[in-house]
């Protein structure tokens, strides 16, 4: 990376089509490229696989949360009607995994949900409100109808003039850089 | 790249011989509308000055919500008395309308999760809605049992949380259990709404115009960029709150059917309550889907995203689920003829014939003849007719729960104990104010808040497919 790139973000280029950006995704992905990324209004089916992500890491911690809130909701139930203050009800055991079992179900359900609320948060790394891509005016049309691929400067492979051109080579319409 | 469909070598022996029909699916969006098309349609909703029927309609609706506010300031003042409950009936309008309004909550979560996990592309042009719909009616619902309590100051009692007197829940009452579904179903219903709200808030954000607009929908969107990375995790996120809120749907009623079916009151004690009170939730919550999208579609020109297909299936799914709700009806019967237990024949013989007859015939003809118009395309086609039968379904499945919950309670085991509920000014106060709290909490949605999934529209139009030409 030269000196030059110091206060660049990456390089911009937008497409009309979904199919332009599919393939062009497709290329990008071929040329070996780690950092960079297609912002698009709505999930395009197969854009993962087209981009050579690997799966999302999201349902470790929804197992993760599952498996505390079952935790929690048997120490819970455990605790109050059996340990600190035992209570005979129908000559019954003081605890079970049966009568309280709605009860831990739904812990479970609960905190799996935050485990899958928060990761994909965690994991999007959001809230993000400053990004240098809300600086360019083309962006505000990616929520809407335009599709984008940005090649960062943190990548290896970023040389600003050839990243451009490559850019113009996938058939993008408007090529932009983004700067920090 | 070449579809891989195209040149399969494998072409079936028989397609030689037989020509066969073209079945296309219908489309989901007609006119074949275009990305920016269902953004500026969708975003115009927040955009355009605030319409007069929506600030007339808002005013109506906060002055009847008032009449809850009141109530229940009485009540409160009061004791629950003012709720017309004395022996034997002591659960009246309170319960019956909480189980109303939760049942309206299920049909947003059958929407948003169990069509999703079944791939019905249709959900999207109504999920959004429903998922308000269902999170507002669990704010109508929650208000009934939180009162009901009598001294509401007390109500955190209800709650794991360490009290002065060292005292905890007791995990073995199916009312205990229901704190713990309702709260978590709400929990878990508002994560799933937000969090399929942010990239459409993101939309609204970048075409803010107002600072204070941007800011407001910036805080909301959480910075969401839209990069496929972003929604790769997005997606999956999305897909397990769908695969988690399938069970917690399906348990929320059970475990409200519990309230019942665990006591051992003729009529309650039954094993057919948590797939009766499922379906019958997903009816009266699809009846009230309908109730809500068809104004607002003539309101707002959305006839091109909802479209026929859209409220055939709907409708279709109301003849489902009313003719299981009245299958339920007649397995009740039949197994309390069955079961040779005097006491439960005696309770479905005064459903029907005793001295609330009238509200289970009311019940039947709402819930069971009504619905079976549906058979009819005309009927399907006719939107007025729709939302008359959608309105009838609604005051069926409230007089379901009120049949359910007085009939029992009126006459049980001892004769002598028997008596006749009747509610009280307060209760039909606050029952019909919380239809203005609802409408409150609904417009305040359609104006702020993104009515469609613009992402998910935009997902299931032809020209989002990668492949297509």
């Amino acid at each position: 990376m030269n000196e030059r790139n110091e206060r660049i973000h990456g390089v911009a280029c937008t497409f009309r089509q979904v199919s332009d950006v599919f393939h062009a995704a497709e290329q990008v992905r071929d040329a070996g490229w780690k950092n960079w990324d297609v912002h698009t209004p709505f999930p395009i089916h197969g854009m993962d696989q087209a981009m050579g992500l690997p799966r999302s890491p999201v349902p470790r911690l929804t197992l993760l949360g599952g498996i505390t809130g079952f935790i929690t909701g048997c120490l819970l139930t455990w605790y109050m009607n059996s340990y600190d203050y035992p209570l005979i009800v129908g000559g019954k055991p003081y605890w079970s995994v049966i009568f309280p079992f709605p009860v831990i179900y739904e812990c479970t359900i609960l905190f799996a949900a935050f485990g899958t609320f928060f990761g994909q948060f965690i994991f999007n790394r959001l809230p993000h409100h400053h990004h240098p891509l809300f600086d360019l005016p083309q962006f505000s049309r990616v929520s809407d109808d335009t599709f984008m691929i940005v090649l960062e400067a943190r990548d290896p492979q970023f040389h600003l003039d050839e990243s451009r051109n490559f850019l113009l080579s996938l058939g993008g319409q408007e090529i932009t850089v983004i700067r920090d | 790249m070449a579809n891989a469909h195209d040149s399969s070598p494998e072409r079936p022996a028989i397609l030689d011989r037989v020509r066969p029909a073209e079945l296309p699916r219908s489309p989901l969006i007609l006119n074949n509308r275009g990305f920016h098309w269902i953004t500026d349609k969708v975003c115009a909703i927040v955009e355009e000055p605030t319409p007069l029927w929506w600030k007339v309609t808002f005013a109506a609706a906060l002055f009847i919500a008032s009449f809850t506010f009141v109530g229940l300031g009485y009540l409160v003042s009061t004791g629950t008395g003012a709720w017309g409950l004395r022996s034997p009936v002591g659960w009246g309008w309170a319960i019956v309308n909480f189980v109303f309004w939760v049942g309206i909550g299920h049909a947003g979560t059958l929407i948003s999760a169990i069509l999703c996990l079944l791939r019905q592309k249709w959900r999207t042009s109504i999920n959004r809605a429903a998922e308000a719909m269902t999170i507002f009616a669990v704010c109508c619902a929650g208000l009934f049992p939180l009162f009901h309590v009598g001294r509401v100051w007390f109500a955190w009692w209800l709650f794991p949380i360490p009290n002065q007197n060292g005292i905890w829940p007791q995990f073995r009452s199916p009312l205990e259990w229901d704190v713990f579904a309702v709260s978590t179903y709400f929990t878990v219903s508002t994560l799933f709404w937000y969090m399929g709200m942010i990239p459409d808030l993101g939309t609204i954000r970048d075409r803010a115009t107002t600072w204070w607009r941007k800011a407001f929908y910036s805080l909301l969107a959480m910075g969401w960029r839209g990069g496929n990375r972003q929604w790769s995790n997005f997606e999956m996120a999305y897909l397990l709150l769908a695969g988690l809120s399938t069970p917690l749907v399906l348990s929320v009623h059970t475990i409200v059917s519990f309230d019942f079916a665990v006591s051992n009151v003729p009529g309650w004690h039954t094993t057919i309550f948590p797939p009766y009170f499922v379906a019958g939730a997903i009816f009266s919550g699809f009846a009230m889907v309908l109730t809500l999208m068809l104004p607002l579609r003539a309101i707002y020109r959305l006839h091109d995203v909802i479209n026929q297909y859209h409220i055939d299936n709907m409708c279709k799914i109301i003849l489902a689920t009313g003719t299981m709700v009245g299958y339920a009806y007649a397995t009740e019967f039949f197994i309390a003829a069955y079961s040779g237990n005097s006491f439960e024949k005696f309770a479905f013989v005064n459903r029907a014939f005793g001295q609330y007859s009238w509200a289970y015939w009311i019940m039947v003809s709402c819930n069971v003849i009504t619905p079976q118009l549906f058979w009819f395309k005309k009927v399907r086609e006719n939107h007025s007719l729709v939302w008359i039968i959608c309105l009838f379904v609604n005051v069926g499945m409230w007089f379901e729960r009120f049949v359910i919950t007085i009939t029992s309670l009126a006459n049980d085991y001892l004769p002598s104990s028997w008596g006749y509920y009747s509610p009280t000014i307060v209760d039909i106060f606050t029952f019909f104010g919380t239809f203005g709290f609802f409408s409150v909490l609904f417009l305040l949605f359609v104006r702020f808040l993104p009515l469609l999934p613009m992402a998910e529209v935009k997902m299931v139009t032809p020209q989002a497919d990668p492949h297509a030409h």
